[in-house]
């Protein structure tokens, strides 16, 4: 079994999770309470990558990082360094290609929330923020968890965009699914099994984790695409 | 004071504008109406929930609202308590943690006191670290208007908070509401479409149907006023007529009225109506004559002749309906009954003098 592989996954879905939890907490409560009318446009966005080829992403994401691509430019002005290729990459495709599995949850759970309740912290003197942090976020907490879990969970799992927009660097771009896509291709069959137990394990706990979580919350809306 | 004038959409998305003008005072004023009156759109709109699309609301001489002026202070900044119908407890939060919730910052000691004292006054002191979902639906009605009062807001919005709480439960509530604002002494607004809370609770109701104030004044008088069918109904006038203002003759003092379905006009005083105004006319079953020959050389004006459909004995009382193309119902004497050999088909002559036809508007 590859560790250094495993870690890097690990790491990459970390980062990843985190990320997408600070970009989609705002997104989400946009999405959830805007009335604005071409709002279904950036919804229909934000699932893209539910239905789009990973290879696809993975290619326009490539061709956006490369030297002549618009965020390859502006980070190599910046940091003095490409973006294909490294951590960094893989990360921001990573966000992108898992950006539902976070926002989704996130949103399904602020349209739970109560409006009467928002309502109510509001004719009691709570500005939005205030009303944010003290009803709406406790009130989704199994939603929030659901969002985290989800993007790890699928980060971990991510081959396509991987393949193209990190190659195959050890240590640096080569996470577990193209290690066990490796081992498979040099025929190392063994080793390739060892790994992808690993990864069906690791998916099946985190599942059951969130599915618990929703059951025990007394609602199960989180997972509609999963469920379907 | 406020005047708020609001397109307002209904369920059934039938639109009608709620335009309403209104000056509140200390103590508890009633909304009264059927579901869907636009009650709780005023209130809405008095909170900041909701924008009208014209109009000003004013508080204490501060201003709140004005389309004219584009000013429109976030609900927030209203210093408003409203308790809705769902009553809205947050149940993340302890009854505390909901009462402490509209009062951030401050010294706590002073904080901590006003919370004691207004769960006191509301009998929640012991539920202090229950959950919302753990009390019973009367001890969260307390605990809700707890939360709102602490705040001590200008004006108080109560939205139907205690439909579905018996009469015992719902009159303790109601007496530690009035023992609070004899302290405060703010204006209560209480939203309600049931008869008994008015009766119950009124000091002063405003009557309100489809987005209009009808009527306005002490529960008695805004409930006998015969302005609406089914109140006229309720005030004992058994018959409730349509019809169209045909002519007015003012220095008579009088107009004529053609009855929707029956090809004859009678005489009714004269009212606030134009010639081609859709209106109302009712009349009590005994201030009607019933007469088995034409009548002649009398001096009530209206005569209109029908058939019986049928009699029914009620105690002393015989209700006869008779049929003049509209039905009347009219009340006789069992021996009047008798001396005219009333029977059903048999042909009658009604006589209503004309003040006893009453005027209603709409």
């Amino acid at each position: 079994m590859n560790i250094e592989a495993l870690l890097l996954s690990v790491r990459l879905a970390v980062c990843t999770a985190t990320i997408l939890f600070m970009l989609g907490v705002p997104l989400a409560y946009w999405l959830a309470y805007s009335r604005w009318r071409w709002k279904f446009l950036l919804e229909a966005v934000v699932a893209l990558p539910l239905v789009l080829p990973p290879t696809v992403l993975g290619f326009y994401m490539l061709l956006a990082m490369g030297p002549r691509g618009a965020l390859g430019k502006m980070w190599q002005a910046t940091f003095g360094q490409g973006l294909a290729f490294t951590f960094a990459g893989l990360v921001i495709a990573s966000v992108l290609y898992s950006l539902p599995f976070a926002v989704q949850p996130l949103v399904a759970a602020f349209e739970t929330v109560d409006r009467k309740l928002l309502d109510a912290s509001a004719v009691l003197g709570s500005n939005r923020l205030r009303t944010f942090r003290r009803v709406i976020l406790p009130l989704s907490i199994p939603g929030i968890i659901t969002a985290l879990v989800l993007s790890f969970a699928h980060t971990l799992g991510e081959f396509g965009v991987v393949l193209m927009v990190g190659g195959n660097l050890a240590g640096v771009t080569r996470t577990v699914s193209i290690d066990i896509y490796d081992r498979v291709q040099s025929l190392d069959y063994g080793s390739a099994n060892h790994t992808a137990l690993l990864l069906l394990v690791i998916s099946f706990a985190v599942l059951s984790a969130v599915y618990g979580i929703n059951r025990r919350a007394g609602r199960n809306m989180w997972l509609p695409w999963i469920a379907k | 004071m406020a005047r708020v004038r609001k397109v307002h959409r209904g369920n059934g998305g039938l639109g009608f504008l709620l335009n309403v003008e209104m000056e509140v005072h200390p103590g508890i004023t009633i909304l009264f109406g059927p579901s869907g009156a636009g009650k709780s759109t005023l209130l809405d709109c008095l909170a900041g929930l909701t924008e009208p699309n014209d109009g000003r609301i004013e508080i204490d001489g501060e201003t709140l609202f004005d389309s004219k002026k584009k000013l429109n202070q976030p609900p927030q900044h209203r210093r408003m308590a409203y308790v809705f119908q769902s009553l809205a407890l947050f149940p993340h939060l302890t009854v505390i943690g909901n009462v402490a919730y509209g009062l951030p910052g401050g010294a706590e000691p002073e904080r901590q006191a006003r919370i004691a004292e207004i769960l006191q006054m509301f009998r929640v002191e012991k539920l202090r670290e229950r959950k919302p979902g753990e009390i019973s639906g009367g001890e969260q009605q307390r605990v809700a208007l707890a939360r709102s009062l602490v705040t001590r807001p200008r004006v108080l919005l109560l939205d139907e908070p205690l439909s579905g709480l018996d009469a015992e439960l719902k009159t303790s509530i109601i007496d530690d509401l009035r023992a609070w604002n004899k302290a405060h002494k703010i204006p209560i607004l209480y939203v309600t479409h049931s008869r008994e809370e008015v009766d119950a609770l009124g000091e002063r109701v405003i009557a309100m149907e489809r987005g209009r104030m009808v009527s306005q004044g002490a529960p008695r008088e805004v409930l006998d006023a015969p302005r609406r069918r089914r109140l006229a109904q309720a005030a004992g006038f058994e018959n409730l007529l349509s019809g169209t203002v045909m002519d007015l003759r003012e220095p008579d003092g009088v107009m004529r009225v053609r009855l929707d379905g029956a090809a004859c006009e009678i005489e009714v005083p004269l009212g606030h109506a134009a010639p081609g105004d859709q209106v109302r006319v009712a009349i009590r079953a005994g201030d009607i004559l019933l007469a088995i020959e034409p009548p002649r050389a009398l001096s009530a004006r209206n005569v209109l002749v029908g058939k019986i459909q049928s009699l029914e004995r009620r105690g002393s009382l015989v209700v006869a309906r008779i049929d003049c193309g509209v039905v009347f119902t009219v009340h006789v004497t069992p021996g009047a009954e008798r001396a005219l050999e009333l029977a059903a088909e048999k042909k009658v002559w009604l006589v209503l003098k004309t003040h006893s036809c009453h005027f209603v508007e709409g």
